[in-house]
């Protein structure tokens, strides 16, 4: 019987901690610890001394890791470089998907590898959300700007919402632009003059 | 041809910003994409990965790499300097209190008066926070305060990502700090440290940033490799033109790049540094270089320097390690393609590091050229081995 494995994920925003935790629960029943503060995360990892941690790829707090690698008591040397004594597409799959991944000395590859694949799936999947989640609300602010550009059109020019919205169209693709950029414009401009 | 460029956000990414911004990429028939990114192991492992082809890197990472300290990866060669200096130390208040109290001057250039007046207002144990476990700056702590009284054992080095290093100041994780800037300047806009040094009063040129590329890409690209490093050794030559530092400071503030207010990126880059909160500026010449004097040429000497340091701290043979890390420092493709730039390349690749107290005209491949002031403040010298006959690729 194999022993559980300590996995300890960097992460401070704790929906995305929450997700990448449960991925990597299914793939068995380890103990899996939330590191949320930076300032913390060398004296936690020191005392949890886990076998597997999971960061962001940009995390900067990873440097500080890199550290406790190289240290040099085995107290202090809880997570040795993953990228040492894993095979090559691994590590090209896990750097890809954003992922940084330290784990103990002498862990068989057969045991991180299901981990790994678990933490990359949950990394892509949040990236997908992340993404999404940024083009709706950018889709959101286009349409409010656009909304108040027509405001300022009907209002100073006279016109309905559809002659206003037409006009704006109309601009934006004579100038090669975006009509959230006319819009945004207009906006600043019409805020300029005090209208 | 595009190419893919890996940064930290620092005051001296300038030469690969300046290089993309002001078209000297382009004229190469370059474009770059300069992707941003938040660690110094990211860049690591993404040039190893193959997903940036160079990367703007602490000149030690690829030594600790080449010495066999970091993750299996393809070895990474050093090109050429992208800077020198750059870097301050910051003291916290409670510090900067009791050296006042004790009638130091901050004159901002002494180091030894500075580094004695610290040990005697930090009797005990110093930690100090550095960027990386590779960083000039830990050589540079090292070497000053050991050099004034300070025994190994006395000092705390600790990690701490650059824009963290003003909380973990506040929060007294750390008692100061060696960091590149804009980051000493921004904690004490923070109004919680003073500066106490500037880089350059420790060692005149310390090398702080590098342009690496896995040596691979340099082997099987000699095209792009060329182009690349023509077009950021003319960026260098552009941002050392006195004139051009608050442009720079423009252009690097943008939200792309430092997003930060230009005021604070220009303090570095014009070397008028605000110490303390309360309104002292220090004014240091020559604070931060991408490109006069020589100072892009990768020197195998210095590889062999840092590499000594380096395996010291890490049990590793000294000898072996400067034979090792001297083939990494790529004096013959900095030859091979900045000759048709009209670089000036010393006769010699190896040197006796410390040895230049001023400003000095030499004998150059063609011609005359003039290197910086290269003197450590305790009349440092450094002799390297002979070059290894061995320049091929490493071997394990």
């Amino acid at each position: 019987m194999l022993k559980n494995l300590l996995i300890v994920v960097v992460e401070a925003d704790t929906d995305r901690a929450q997700s990448i935790a449960d991925g990597l629960a299914e793939t068995g029943d380890h103990d899996i610890r939330i590191v949320a503060e930076q300032s913390s995360l060398a004296r936690r990892v020191a005392e949890l001394r886990p076998d597997v941690v999971l960061i962001d790829i940009a995390d900067p707090s990873r440097d500080i890791l890199e550290e406790l690698a190289l240290a040099s008591g085995p107290a202090e040397r809880p997570v040795a470089m993953f990228v040492d004594r894993s095979d090559e597409q691994l590590t090209r799959s896990a750097i890809e998907a954003g992922i940084s991944a330290y784990v103990v000395d002498g862990l068989r590859p057969d045991r991180i590898k299901p981990i790994i694949d678990a933490a990359v799936a949950r990394f892509h999947m949040l990236q997908q959300l992340r993404a999404e989640l940024a083009a709706t609300r950018a889709a959101l602010e286009e349409r409010k700007i656009v909304d108040r550009a027509k405001a300022v059109l009907m209002k100073a020019r006279g016109m309905d919402e559809a002659e206003a919205y037409a006009l704006l169209r109309k601009t934006a693709m004579d100038q090669g632009k975006r009509i959230g950029e006319i819009a945004q414009q207009l906006v600043t401009a019409a805020g300029l003059l005090g209208r | 041809m595009r190419l893919r460029l890996g940064y930290i956000p620092l005051i001296d990414a300038a030469p690969l910003i300046v290089a993309h911004e002001l078209g000297f990429a382009a004229e190469e028939g370059l474009t770059l994409d300069l992707v941003r990114l938040g660690a110094w192991a990211q860049s690591r492992d993404m040039l190893g990965a193959g997903l940036i082809d160079a990367a703007h890197m602490l000149v030690p990472m690829p030594i600790g790499q080449a010495l066999g300290l970091g993750p299996r990866l393809p070895d990474f060669d050093l090109v050429m300097f992208l800077a020198h200096g750059g870097q301050a130390v910051a003291i916290s208040a409670g510090i900067e209190q009791r050296l006042r109290a004790e009638g130091h001057g901050f004159d901002f250039s002494d180091a030894r008066a500075a580094g004695l007046a610290l040990r005697r207002a930090a009797p005990g144990r110093l930690r100090v926070g550095v960027p990386f476990t590779f960083s000039t700056q830990l050589e540079l702590i090292r070497h000053w305060l050991t050099g004034c009284g300070f025994r190994p054992d006395d000092l705390r080095l600790k990690t701490v990502p650059p824009p963290m290093m003003a909380d973990a100041l506040a929060a007294d994780e750390i008692d100061a700090f060696c960091v590149g800037e804009p980051w000493a300047s921004f904690a004490v806009e923070r109004g919680i440290a003073a500066l106490l040094l500037p880089g350059p009063a420790i060692w005149a040129s310390p090398p702080e940033k590098g342009l690496v590329l896995r040596r691979d890409f340099a082997v099987t690209r000699p095209d792009q490799t060329g182009a690349l490093m023509r077009a950021i050794w003319r960026a260098g030559r552009w941002l050392d033109e006195p004139d051009h530092r608050g442009t720079a400071a423009e252009i690097l503030s943008r939200p792309d790049y430092l997003d930060l207010p230009a005021e604070l990126a220009e303090r570095g880059l014009t070397g008028r540094l605000l110490i303390s909160t309360g309104g002292e500026v220090r004014s240091v010449p020559n604070f931060l270089a991408f490109n006069a004097g020589a100072a892009s040429f990768p020197w195998k000497s210095l590889a062999a320097l840092i590499a000594r340091s380096i395996a010291v701290r890490h049990d590793l043979a000294p000898d072996a390690a400067m034979r090792r890390a001297m083939t990494h420092f790529r004096t013959d493709l900095y030859r091979q393609h900045l000759r048709p730039a009209g670089a000036s390349l010393p006769g010699a690749s190896l040197r006796v590091e410390g040895m230049i107290e001023a400003e000095r005209v030499v004998a150059a491949e063609r011609g005359q050229m003039t290197l910086r002031a290269d003197r450590f403040f305790d009349g440092f010298v450094f002799e390297p081995p002979g070059e290894s006959p061995d320049t091929s690729a490493s071997q394990d």
